[in-house]
Formats: structure tokens, C-alpha cells, sequence
């Protein structure tokens, strides 16, 4: 059985390319933006396009990676044996939440504590003081509370999932486990994945979202935004599993993985879109139907008016197509699930559509009609540098610990899985 | 009725480490397997008789968006030419408001499209009968029957069925298809089983 995987040397060289592409694009965006400047609506834009760009990207590049310990706490739970042969990949890809934990702590430290109210208009002290809806809120949208559960969420979320993650690499050390030793593992391996489970819930599924991204709206809310998001993140961070799982199989690692596990994460992709779109709609839905003319902001800022369309138009348009009705009709049949190229593309869209979703959930509560190709082009060099960072956290990963947790007690039962 | 008369070789087994083997064996050999009656779903059975996937998830695609279509051809019709409403100033063409109904004419249609697809390609139906080759087929015994021809020597069938492992095999000459009406006379039911 082959113990140490090498990392091939085309996916070093492209992690530092991309990486350095990043970095380049971030201190290029430094010079020409003048991020420290003062912004306001309309006035000196080019600040506020700056710490937009890297609000979206870090926001969603880490609950994309959080979210595949999420995958992994979710299945343990459910007592799924079937994912014990793939959980090496979701595990390697979670190993990046404290990287970028810290990355995000830093970017939202950085817009709190300077004081952009471009960004998050609750910052302005002298708005909220005059403002009803904002006064009312003011005690969960504080910088204290802000900063303090920022703080909390990531460092836990980075705690949690180093235990996990040491519970499940302790078994390689250990050796084969007999039936009592097995039994308790797995009680102990449940109890912390249900920890991180109700964490997870108080935080992305609730209270992270509205915090980061819905606070930019600051007089809007929606009681779907927070699963809204983990939809959004948690399909693309599946997408991202089953890159990594065919990058390796493809490279006759992992085994004990065949189709029919491949297949299983194809369904979560495709039944998580259709989730996300049901979201998607709902949102909107329950304003509309319930009549709440004061509500409608959030969406005349994206699509406009029905005498006039607004500036992210086409955009929130184009994320339905890319991410529910691409995904719906090619995912449909079982053998496009099964196919690794199918799978590898549909992935590579996914993660890029909901890039998108994200783009439309900061850009117009904060660049209003200024978001232009610009500012996407800026958005793609800032993604490099957080993909970039994900391949060197799970390559570095893959290379230290064995591809498989072959001591698991439930390996066998992943092994004969067949849908 | 459809279907006709024709001579089957039948071979119960009892336990489904032996049949797997034994479908192999027979489908090996060149012998044509009517059908394997089971008691419950065995998981991939369908695989080793060599049957073809089902298209019953196509017909469920195409139902659905007849169900779709359906939903808002007539939502539309009513809402915009039929009996305009003005709901809160709301448009008469209102998408967002019919999306529910839609989706749930697309499920529906869908659904029950595709149990009776199911049931039509199963050939069941209220009164419908077929020729049941052992009547414990339902209860613990797995059944394969193997279709002759003329050339087909039974006793070698029998003996090859012996072989793999078949714990009863007899020769039936039955009706493939179905037929509406009674059982035969000759038609044992379980009831009738010594021992029950």
C-alpha cells in the first residue's frame, strides 16, 4: 500500500503561481486603491472596491473550506460508513480553515477598526444615533460583539476541527483497533463531531452570515440569509471534495475509492443546489408574498425595478443559471455523476457560480452602481491568492498523513459501499 | 392474455450466496433465465441476470415537465385572460406567486406518472393474474426459471440446476403473460402447502 504521496511538481509550481499571482494583485490593488482612505458613497470608490473584493473573497473561501468538516461531523453523525474511504479529503481541505481564519480575522479586523463605514454602515456612530431601525440593532451590530464573536467562531471552528482531525490521524499511529477499542473511539469521534455540529449551527447557519455580509445591508434582514449562505458554501465545498478525490484518483491514490463514492458526493451536489436555489427563491418569496414594500430594498438594489434594471441584473440572473439550472440537468443522470470529467467541470462551475453569489451579496450593498469588470478582475487576482493558499494547505496535508484512515472501524463498510 | 404457453425448468434456492453463483453458472452455460422471483429487493441481482437499466426515470423527466408546462400554461391563462385579479397591485403575470404550484404540479405529475409507468411494466393491476412458479417465492425461497426451447433438453437443465445448488426444481409448462380473471385449478396457494 502506498504510505507517503509526493506531491507532483506542476502542483507546487501552481500553488506558488498562484499564490504569487495574488499577491501581486493585493499590493497592486494597495497602490492604485488607496485602502485607507475615507470613502463614502460615490466618493473615492476605488477604497471602498478594495475592501469589498477582499471581504467577498475571504468570506467565502473560508466557509467553503469550513465546510468540509462540516460534511465530515454531518455523516459521522448520521453513523455513514460510506465516506470513511474519501475522509482523508475533506479532513486535508479543512486543515486550511485556520490559514484562513486568520486571513479573514485580519481583513475584518482591518474594516472594523478602520472604521469603513462604506463597508458596514452600522460602523458610523453618528448614523446609528439617529437611525431607529440601526439603534434597535445596535447591540448585536457593535464592533465589540463583532470582533468578539468573530474571534470566537474562528478560533473554535480551527480548534474543533484540529481535534477531529487529530482523533482521526491518531488512528494511524494506534494500529488496528479490536471491537471495545473500535466502540470507543467511535463514541469519542461522535462526541466531538456533534460539538462542532451545534457550533457550526450557532455560527454559519446562523449568526456568522449576518454578522459578515447581511450587516452590510444594515437595514434589511432575512431570516433565510444565514442558510442561504451555508448552502452556497457548503455545495461548493463539496465541489471542491470531489475535485481533489478525482485529482487523486487520478493519480492512482485513494484507493478504496470507486464510483459509487463518487457518485454519493455528486448527489450532494446536485441535491445542494437545488437546496440553494429553494433558498434562493424563498428569500425573496417570503417578502413578496407577505407584502413588505420596505423589505424589497435588498433585491431593487441587484435586479431593479420593473420600469428600470439595476446594476447586478444580469448577474443574479446568471448565478440562477450556473448554479441551479446547469447543475439540475446535467447532474440529472446517474452516469454523469459517475463521469470524472462531467464531475470535474461541473465542480470547477459550481465553485465559480457561487464565487458569483457572493460577488452579488457584498457588491451592491457597498460599490452601489460602481462594481464594474474591474472590479471582478481585481476579485479573480484575490481568489488566486486564496486558492492558492488552499492547494499549499491540503498538498502540504496529503503529503505528511496517509491518504486513508485504514484503521477506521468502519473502512470496510466504505469499501463494499454500492448505491 | 398475451404471452402463450411455454415449458419452463424451475429451480428454488434457499439462500443467496448459491443463487448469485448459480445465475452466473447458468447465464454461462447458455441457458435463457426467464425471471428470478425473490422475497425481498437483493441487492444487485439485476446486475447479474444482465437486465438492461430501467428508462422509468426518463418517463418521470418527461411527466415532469409535462407538469410544468401544464402548471404554467394554465396559471398563466387564468391570471392574465381568463379572470384577471388585481392582488395588492401586484402584475397579472406574476412568476414569483405561481413557482409553488409548479413545482408542485411538476412532483405530482412526475409521481403518480411514474407508478402506474411502474405498475403498467410490472403488469400489475386490480384483477390482473400471473402464473406464480412457487409459491414460496414470496416467503423464503429465491426462484429462477428457466425458459426452453425445443431443443432444450430438460433433464439436463434439472441436473445442471442440481448441481448449482437448487434445493427444489420441477418443469412447468406456463402462461408468461397475464390474464384477468382466476388462478388456474391446478394453481397451488401457499394456504394449501402441507404444513402451513
Amino acid at each position: 500500500m502506498n504510505n507517503q504521496f509526493v506531491l507532483p511538481g506542476s502542483y507546487k509550481k501552481w500553488t506558488w503561481i498562484l499564490i504569487i499571482v495574488g499577491l501581486l494583485t493585493i499590493i497592486g490593488g494597495a497602490i492604485a486603491y488607496h485602502p485607507f482612505e475615507h470613502a463614502g458613497h460615490g466618493v473615492n470608490t476605488d477604497a471602498t472596491r478594495f475592501w469589498a473584493v477582499l471581504l467577498q473573497n475571504s468570506v467565502y473561501w473560508l466557509l467553503l473550506v469550513n465546510a468540509s468538516m462540516f460534511f465530515i461531523c454531518v455523516t459521522t453523525m448520521a453513523m455513514g460508513g460510506w465516506q470513511v474511504a474519501l475522509r482523508r479529503v475533506p479532513e486535508a481541505i479543512s486543515s486550511v480553515v485556520p490559514i484562513l481564519g486568520i486571513i479573514t480575522l485580519v481583513i475584518l479586523l482591518a474594516i472594523v477598526l478602520g472604521h469603513r463605514t462604506d463597508i458596514y454602515h452600522w460602523l458610523d456612530a453618528d448614523a446609528v444615533a439617529h437611525d431607529k431601525v440601526l439603534k434597535g440593532k445596535s447591540a448585536f451590530l457593535s464592533p465589540t460583539f463583532y470582533i468578539t464573536w468573530s474571534v470566537i467562531s474562528i478560533g473554535l471552528w480551527s480548534l474543533l476541527g484540529r481535534k477531529i482531525r487529530k482523533l482521526s490521524l491518531d488512528t494511524d499511529k494506534n494500529g488496528t483497533m479490536d471491537y471495545e477499542a473500535g466502540k470507543k473511539w467511535i463514541w469519542k469521534n461522535t462526541v466531538w463531531c456533534s460539538l462542532y455540529t451545534v457550533f457550526f449551527g450557532l455560527t454559519v447557519a446562523s449568526t456568522v452570515p449576518w454578522l459578515w455580509l447581511m450587516s452590510i445591508d444594515a437595514h434589511w434582514y432575512s431570516t433565510m440569509y444565514s442558510w442561504y449562505t451555508f448552502a452556497s458554501t457548503f455545495v461548493s465545498g463539496m465541489s471542491l471534495v470531489a475535485i481533489f478525490i478525482i485529482w487523486l484518483r487520478g493519480r492512482g491514490q485513494l484507493e478504496y475509492v470507486t464510483d459509487e463514492h463518487l457518485h454519493d458526493i455528486g448527489k450532494f451536489m446536485f441535491a445542494f443546489s437545488i437546496f440553494w436555489t429553494y433558498l434562493w427563491f424563498s428569500q425573496y418569496m417570503l417578502i413578496w408574498y407577505s407584502n413588505q414594500p420596505e423589505e424589497t430594498r435588498y433585491f431593487v438594489d441587484r435586479i431593479g425595478t420593473q420600469t428600470q434594471s439595476g446594476p447586478y441584473h444580469g448577474i443574479f440572473f446568471f448565478n440562477l443559471v450556473l448554479n441551479f439550472l446547469c447543475p439540475l440537468l446535467i447532474f440529472m443522470k446517474k452516469s454523469t455523476k459517475k463521469n470524472w470529467t462531467i464531475v470535474t467541470l461541473v465542480g470547477i462551475m459550481i465553485i465559480f457560480g457561487h464565487w458569483i453569489d457572493f460577488f452579488q451579496m457584498v457588491m451592491p450593498g457597498t460599490l452601489h452602481e460602481h462594481a464594474n469588470v474591474e472590479t471582478m478582475f481585481f476579485g479573480f487576482g484575490v481568489a488566486a491568492l486564496f486558492i492558492g493558499v488552499i492547494m499549499w494547505g491540503v498538498g502540504r496535508y496529503f503529503s505528511n498523513h496517509r491518504l486513508t484512515q485504514i484503521n477506521h472501524p468502519f473502512l470496510k463498510e466504505s469499501m463494499i459501499h454500492h448505491t | 392474455m398475451a404471452g402463450g404457453l411455454k415449458k419452463f425448468v424451475v429451480g428454488s434456492f434457499d439462500d443467496e450466496a448459491v443463487l448469485f453463483p448459480a445465475v452466473k453458472n447458468v447465464r454461462k452455460a447458455g441457458y435463457k433465465i426467464h425471471d428470478v422471483y425473490t422475497p425481498f429487493p437483493v441487492h444487485g441481482l439485476d446486475h447479474a441476470l444482465g437486465i438492461r437499466e430501467t428508462s422509468l426515470h426518463t418517463a418521470g423527466f418527461i411527466y415532469a415537465i409535462t407538469g410544468t408546462t401544464t402548471a404554467l400554461t394554465f396559471i398563466s391563462w387564468v391570471f392574465t385572460k381568463d379572470w384577471p385579479l388585481n392582488i395588492g397591485g401586484k402584475p397579472h403575470f406574476a412568476l414569483p406567486a405561481w413557482i409553488p404550484i409548479t413545482f408542485e404540479l411538476t412532483v405530482l405529475f412526475s409521481a403518480v406518472g411514474m407508478v402506474l409507468t411502474f405498475c403498467y411494466l410490472c403488469n400489475l393491476a386490480p384483477f390482473v393474474k400471473k402464473h406464480h412458479f412457487h409459491p414460496r417465492a414470496t416467503d423464503d425461497l429465491f426462484v429462477m426459471a428457466i425458459e426452453c426451447s425445443d431443443k432444450t433438453d430438460d433433464a439436463e437443465v434439472q441436473n445442471f440446476l442440481q448441481n448449482a445448488g437448487a434445493k427444489e426444481i420441477n418443469v412447468q409448462v406456463a402462461e408468461t403473460g397475464w390474464w384477468i380473471g382466476r388462478y388456474d385449478r391446478e394453481q397451488k396457494l401457499y394456504r394449501h402447502e402441507p404444513g402451513y
